[in-house]
């Protein structure tokens, strides 16, 4: 049977609702919460500081350090422990690398800035909702950053082509899935997570990767917005004409 | 902290007026217990202190029960100090300060009889349900160890039990059956700075802490578990203040649970 409909109703390009919010964790140089439907991110920034040992530090420049940590409750099914895993060390590892090439590192030689993810709540999705908190509090940690940094996953559900899958799609059983994480950086356009399991055609992943292109840049935009907000930029203003007589 | 602002913590103590405009006896305002806040575990709830914020959720499991107490099911209590929540907390296995904390809020709620093991027996010998409360820390503006035991007694309470069918947990569809709870204990820690005691201390005011106590309380105004920490000795009479202080701001915290 195809897959018509999506279970929460959805068009197949659109994401699950969005929440967004940066400055949520005071101890933190920067902070951000970001929500996609029922999964939560958190991410705090700390840094540059110090980085120890001596041996790790870099006199070139400085080191981005992320860890993503799904809290023991945040599943839907068992407790999970806690502490890193293999998947946890992966997903720490491919955030890294999605958000490294919007920081600039030359700032900050022989330093470390920290991005600690955490996820109360998951249903899908979470690498990516993690990424988007990630980007948010390094912008408000005040790192100078190229562009943020969007993501979301994208892919196929039997003969569809969607984005944003949640638990229900990722595990379809009515026909072939495929989910695609990916993070994108809008100025550069350019992706800098992908990874994917399932099967898919090469014509349908170029679709999905335009798909992703797009909602990546929707999010961006909700980052923005969040992060005006907090600086209490007037957001209603923006892409007019503010010149003024 | 270097010794001037030290000191200067200590001064305000000294005058009465704390650093951030309180009474020595006065909690952080507000104070906020919300539960249900993650839908995946069977119940939680996030407690704000002033700017100290934390999650506990619970999940359950079904396991065999231990050998010696055949029809008697477990419930443990773990704390994270995430490195999320402060920039002195580290990535890796719990240190001492979180077995501290866990310890000392798991004894709290066990020692209470809060929840009669006998009632998690599924079938005798075979299968008790495991309750695992985890609390994770958001943001440590000090005083985690009141901010943690209110969260995890208030996610207790929220809780209820997941379907299951021999031994295998459904938890995709809970029941309406809340966890037995008999007793509410809730804890307040004392802190000593110099001769006076304080509640709610900040990560500043912890800094200059001689002495602390913490002191678990059931509505009967039973005392079910205490600790006390920091280098400096009590008096009996220190533990008695502390106990009357603690127990005083326990019946408040108490009126935010409902």
């Amino acid at each position: 049977m195809p897959y018509t409909k999506r279970q929460d109703g959805r068009a197949f390009d659109e994401t699950r609702e969005i929440e967004a919010k940066v400055g949520v964790i005071k101890r933190a140089d920067g902070s951000a919460y970001f929500r996609i439907g029922k999964t939560v991110a958190y991410a705090a920034v700390y840094g540059p500081r110090d980085l120890y040992p001596k041996f790790l530090q870099n006199p070139t420049e400085g080191v981005l350090r992320c860890n993503y940590n799904m809290m023991p409750f945040s599943g839907s099914g068992e407790r999970v422990r806690p502490g890193a895993n293999r998947r946890a060390k992966e997903i720490s590892l491919v955030t890294e690398k999605a958000l490294t090439p919007v920081v600039d590192l030359k700032q900050f030689p022989n330093a470390v800035v920290d991005v600690f993810i955490e996820l109360p709540q998951t249903d899908a999705g979470s690498r990516c909702a993690g990424i988007c908190a990630a980007s948010m509090a390094l912008a408000d940690a005040g790192i100078t950053m190229k562009d943020l940094v969007g993501a979301v996953s994208v892919g196929r559900v039997d003969d569809k082509i969607v984005v944003d899958l949640d638990y229900s799609e990722e595990s379809y059983e009515g026909g072939p899935v495929a989910d695609i994480p990916t993070a994108y950086i809008p100025t550069m356009d350019k992706f800098s997570l992908l990874q994917m399991d399932g099967r898919i055609s090469k014509e349908q992943l170029t679709e999905a990767l335009e798909m992703a292109k797009k909602a990546c840049t929707r999010i961006v935009e909700e980052q923005r917005k969040a992060l005006k907000a907090k600086f209490d930029i007037d957001v209603s203003n923006e892409g007019g004409d503010s010149d003024g007589q | 902290m270097d010794s001037e602002a030290r000191q200067h913590v200590i001064d305000c103590i000294n005058t009465g007026i704390r650093l951030d405009g309180r009474k020595t006896t006065e909690y952080r305002t507000p104070i906020k217990v919300e539960t249900g806040v993650t839908k995946n575990a069977e119940g939680s709830a996030k407690v704000t202190i002033g700017e100290t914020e934390v999650i506990a959720g619970v999940k359950m499991m079904i396991d065999k029960p231990y050998p010696d107490k055949p029809d008697e099911g477990t419930i443990m209590v773990g704390a994270e100090l995430l490195p999320l929540s402060n920039p002195d907390f580290e990535l890796g296995p719990p240190g001492i300060q979180a077995i501290e904390l866990a310890r000392v809020v798991d004894r709290g709620i066990r020692e209470s009889g809060a929840i009669d093991g006998k009632k998690l027996c599924i079938k005798e010998g075979e299968m008790v349900w495991i309750i695992s409360v985890d609390i994770c820390t958001i943001n440590d503006a000090g005083n985690l160890f009141d901010a943690s035991s209110l969260a995890a007694i208030a996610a207790i309470k929220d809780a209820v039990f997941p379907e299951h069918k021999d031994g295998v947990i459904d938890y995709k569809n809970l029941t309406d059956k809340k966890l037995p709870v008999s007793k509410t204990p809730l804890s307040v820690t004392v802190h000593k700075v110099g001769p006076h005691l304080i509640v709610d201390p900040t990560t500043e005011e912890e800094a200059v802490s001689d002495a602390r106590l913490t002191v678990a309380v059931t509505e009967d105004g039973e005392i079910c578990a205490m600790q006390k920490g920091g280098n400096e000795p009590l008096s009996t009479e220190d533990i008695s203040n502390m106990i009357d202080l603690a127990k005083e701001k326990i019946e408040e915290l108490r009126a935010l649970l409902g």
